[in-house]
């Protein structure tokens, strides 16, 4: 059997959180012991809320973080323990796409510059009008139609959704194998996500891209996904608690904090929406991750919790179907 | 240099009844903040606003808050306006506490009494789902953004106003505190009978909120309607658009298409119909003719020249 393009074994990242004027430093568990296997080509979508650690681990992921603990395996070997020329071509096959659009690109760089430094940095071209060629050809890619009007603009000449669109083809223009785009529709309209999101599914039919789709919206999640025949990953205080088939998760969901999740995401429907009862959770704040929780880390938020939620910590399990859940309710229900 | 002068918004005619909650949609760029900002006559400079925003004040009588005193101004903001911006951490002073917000704000209308304004303080709170006397003994900085901005919408309505504006509450908020926010404006106002606008991007998330909603498009209303009919039935080809542009949990995903096309620039907005360019079912008349904003239904208002097409 060959390994995975890139698989996770108990990753964690600490951060030591600053000491401040009031208070002691203490330490941030932004990813706590996750395993996770991403095939080549394949598409997962992570969710969770701000500070859940996903933009962390997105960044693990793509080796510009090293873990504090636990491997991450590129074809089966450690990462950080790579030849450098392998880690070069690691480097080249997963790129990120940041989330913002407006401070990813450099304001002083044309649109032509910040595009070209990748292409000579791999070779990929070799003279100044070959470049200018690829470079056009890439704007076209991201329908930014006539190329010639936008390839020597300053960053500040474009809108986010222009923005985030050239993120997205300079991160392309290497020809990577796996993506990891952190929230890279989030700060785009309604009207050109969609397009944005099709565009990204495009390249992958094209050009044979796997991507780690890191978004804060779940009906987000369900959209990229669900067009790729991917996963979903529900992510909850530096823990992945629920994994599976989009559909799945979205139809049959059974981690709580899923469900409570989904009762959270808008319907375009007036009637629905003012029928809808209040949602299943016990506390609306989500706990600080300095604190350390013994149990299950959404016990005391959690409306089913009992008293094995609060002592032990539910291990990621197999429910069937490729559907993996952690939580010790499950199992009963 | 200067290129031009941009209307962000241009020609707007919106009436927003007492007790109703209006909810105002667009895109970025759209002008629905520069809306409500024309509203509290807050426009940044160099910006110029004319026309009129006429109010029905209690202490001051039919009122036009463009041409009204500055003085007099100040006894309408927060007794009978008030406004919750987007980003709550920029609305609070940093060296405060919550309570010294609310029991400042209360002093600056004539209301000293601090034991009477925080016991009304309290009652906020709570019906916001904070707890009182952590919150009103914290700085801003300790509060989580979701916790602020409740804190926020609670300070709002100390002084009991007529109107809120909400503009963008919950943008940059989760999606749990976002429909949590949400659901607490529900409340109040089933409550309260305060009369709301809601300034949003986000058509999906006041759905349940609202009783009439105004899509603004290239900085101006281009449909008015009751909630219900808007979402069942719109008459605009953007709100149409629109509406099958959001993704969501139920329904086919190949159901969901984007507009094609770009939002417009504020200086050279295109000629006729501002829609036309990305329109599906525009036509000559439309790349000439600007329509006008017109009851196509009993309370449904719409700019387009075929709405028939799509009623």
């Amino acid at each position: 059997m060959s390994s995975p393009f890139l698989k996770l074994e108990n990753v964690c990242k600490y951060f030591q959180a600053s000491r401040g004027f009031f208070s002691k430093g203490s330490v941030i568990r932004a990813v706590d012991n996750i395993t996770l296997a991403i095939e080549a080509r394949e598409v997962i979508a992570l969710v969770g809320e701000s500070g859940c650690g996903k933009t962390t681990l997105g960044k693990l992921v793509c080796g510009l973080l090293k873990p504090t603990r636990g491997k991450i395996l590129y074809k089966g070997e450690d990462l950080w323990s790579l030849k450098r020329d392998k880690f070069m071509e690691f480097r080249r096959n997963v790129q990120i796409v940041h989330q913002d659009p407006y401070s990813c690109l450099n304001p002083a760089r044309t649109v032509f510059q910040s595009l070209a430094a990748p292409l000579y940095r791999w070779k990929l071209v070799k003279s100044r009008d070959e470049c200018l060629e690829e470079v056009l050809r890439l704007l076209e890619l991201a329908g930014l139609t006539p190329p010639e009007e936008f390839v020597y603009r300053y960053p500040h000449q474009l809108s986010g959704g222009e923005r985030q669109r050239i993120s997205v083809v300079r991160a392309l223009s290497v020809r990577p194998k796996f993506i990891v785009a952190d929230e890279a529709v989030s700060a785009i309209d309604a009207s050109l996500r969609v397009e944005l999101m099709d565009l990204l599914l495009n390249l992958r039919r094209k050009f044979g891209i796997g991507y780690l789709f890191i978004t804060h919206d779940l009906a987000v999640a369900r959209y990229f996904a669900g067009k790729a025949e991917g996963k979903i990953a529900v992510m909850y205080l530096g823990s992945i608690v629920e994994l599976g088939p989009s559909e799945e998760i979205v139809k049959n969901p059974l981690h709580p904090y899923t469900k409570a999740l989904i009762a959270a995401v808008p319907v375009p429907d007036p009637e629905k929406m003012r029928k809808s009862p209040p949602l299943p959770l016990k506390s609306l704040e989500i706990p600080s991750p300095t604190r350390p929780l013994k149990g299950c880390k959404f016990h005391d938020r959690c409306p089913f919790a009992v008293e094995l939620c609060s002592e032990k910590a539910p291990e990621l399990r197999d429910v069937g179907g490729g559907h993996y859940v952690a939580c010790h309710l499950v199992d009963k229900s | 240099m200067p290129r031009g002068i941009a209307r962000v918004i241009d020609n707007v005619d919106l009436n927003v009844h007492a007790e109703e909650v209006l909810g105002v949609v667009g895109e970025s760029g759209a002008g629905k903040t520069m809306l409500a900002s024309a509203i509290m006559r807050v426009v940044p400079p160099p910006g110029r606003v004319s026309g009129k925003v006429i109010f029905e004040s209690d202490k001051l009588g039919r009122i036009d808050i463009l041409s009204l005193e500055e003085d007099k101004l100040r006894k309408v903001y927060w007794s009978e306006i008030s406004m919750v911006f987007q980003g709550a951490l920029n609305a609070f002073n940093p060296t405060l506490r919550i309570r010294d917000h609310f029991t400042e704000t209360a002093a600056a209308h004539g209301w000293s009494d601090r034991d009477e304004v925080l016991e009304k303080a309290c009652k906020l709170l709570e019906l916001v789902h904070l707890e009182p006397e952590r919150v009103l003994n914290s700085y801003p900085h300790e509060l989580s953004g979701g916790m602020r901005q409740r804190a926020l919408i609670a300070l709002s309505l100390l002084l009991d106003p007529k109107l809120l504006i909400l503009d963008e509450p919950t943008s940059s908020l989760d999606m749990i505190t976002q429909r949590v926010i949400v659901d607490l404006l529900r409340d109040i106002h089933e409550k309260l009978r305060t009369t709301m606008m809601f300034v949003t991007h986000d058509i999906a998330l006041i759905a349940g909120l609202v009783d009439r909603i105004a899509v603004m498009y290239a900085f101006k209303v281009i449909e008015i309607a009751p909630t219900d009919a808007l979402f069942k039935n719109p008459l605009h080809p953007y709100t149409h658009g629109l509406l099958r542009a959001i993704p969501s949990l139920v329904g086919e995903l190949e159901a969901i298409k984007p507009i094609p096309g770009r939002h417009p620039d504020p200086v050279n907005p295109p000629p006729g119909c501002r829609f036309h360019p990305r329109c599906p079912i525009a036509r000559d008349v439309c790349t000439e003719v600007e329509p006008p904003l017109i009851e196509a239904k009993p309370g449904h208002w719409v700019a387009c020249h075929y709405w028939h097409e799509l009623g």
